[in-house]
């Protein structure tokens, strides 16, 4: 009951958070949104790339991620095609797992 | 850079790359969703009706723990206000008749937002949201209910494949044309320190949403 209760709420609210932008703003242009439009992404980006390479619940911490993610930057700066990005950086990762 | 060709085949592509690298993580998610005492038919709830896969698992992990329905819903929808900022990124871009824009707002995560809003042209914005969207979609609940249904316990089996490598660096390959712009990357660079700054203080999913406040910081700062 708790668990239904919680995928009822959680999916509501999530939907009303999804949706408040685009259903209520629509394609109207709003010039200062759209300034910060170009800028909240990279702030984003830039965090969750952190994030989800160096933390664990609530420690920061350097593990084998970070050699996929420094493996994925070489790639990138070699201009190499996304696919292969996230796949080097998979390989990297398992190769010093395995070491 | 002027004249691009049509992108969409690149962006098809990217869509198919980022639908890939979420497969283990939808996984990892049924499995989850087993071990905290949750039927498969919840499990696939959670990841059709709400589709925030960081906001499920935070949810369904305090469910597992024992926590309580409030603390539960509390942890999800605090990770889930980036969304509401992502909405303002992608409204400009997603014309169409109310209906439409009701179910494409379902498709409002990270992944598709990044790419949307990574095309220089209009009107290739749209396409790249929804196609993104719409692939993750697919994997996403795929691999919940294969998660679910089919592994019983083999949380090691991400980790030690280094699947779990695939997020992040999906997430610098689309953070990296932005780099190309200095007040972005100044504002990049800004989320990257904050962000974990923050991580061992603040509640799981306040991190990211502090490198967005970066963003509108800079923003105001220049509408001085």
């Amino acid at each position: 009951v708790t668990a239904a209760l919680v995928l009822a709420g959680l999916a509501l609210g999530t939907y009303l958070l999804k949706s408040a932008a685009p259903l209520l703003l629509g394609g109207r242009e709003v010039p200062w949104l759209a300034r910060l439009g170009a800028l909240l992404p990279a702030g984003l980006l830039a965090a969750l790339v952190v994030v989800s390479t160096f933390s664990q619940g609530h420690a920061l911490h350097v593990d084998a991620r970070a050699v996929g993610l420094g493996a994925a930057a070489v790639a990138l700066v070699a201009r190499a095609p996304f696919w292969a990005v996230v796949l080097i950086a998979v390989a990297a990762t398992a190769v010093v797992r395995a070491i | 850079v002027s004249a691009q060709p049509d992108p969409r085949r690149g962006i098809r592509r990217q869509a198919l790359s980022l639908a890939l690298a979420v497969a283990p993580f939808g996984l990892a998610f049924g499995v989850a969703c087993t071990q905290a005492g949750l039927s498969w038919v919840e499990a696939s709830g959670f990841s059709v009706l709400v589709f925030a896969g960081s906001a499920q698992f935070a949810a369904v992990e305090i469910l597992g723990r024992g926590g309580g329905a409030v603390a539960a819903l509390a942890a999800g929808l605090l990770l889930n206000v980036r969304s509401l900022a992502f909405g303002v990124v992608m409204a400009p871009s997603l014309d169409g008749p109310r209906w439409k824009r009701a179910v494409w707002s379902h498709l409002m995560i990270d992944e598709s937002t990044a790419v949307g809003s990574a095309q220089e042209e209009p009107r290739w914005r749209r396409y790249g949201f929804v196609c993104t969207g719409a692939a993750i979609f697919v994997a996403w609940n795929v691999s919940t209910a294969v998660g679910a249904l089919a592994l019983g316990s083999s949380g090691t089996l991400i980790t030690r494949a280094g699947i779990d490598a695939a997020v992040p660096a999906a997430f610098l390959a689309l953070l990296w044309p932005r780099l190309a712009s200095p007040d972005q990357r100044w504002v990049a660079l800004g989320g990257a320190l904050v962000a974990p700054a923050l991580v061992p203080l603040a509640p799981a999913g306040v991190p990211v949403i502090a490198g967005g406040m970066v963003a509108l910081a800079a923003a105001a700062w220049d509408a001085r």
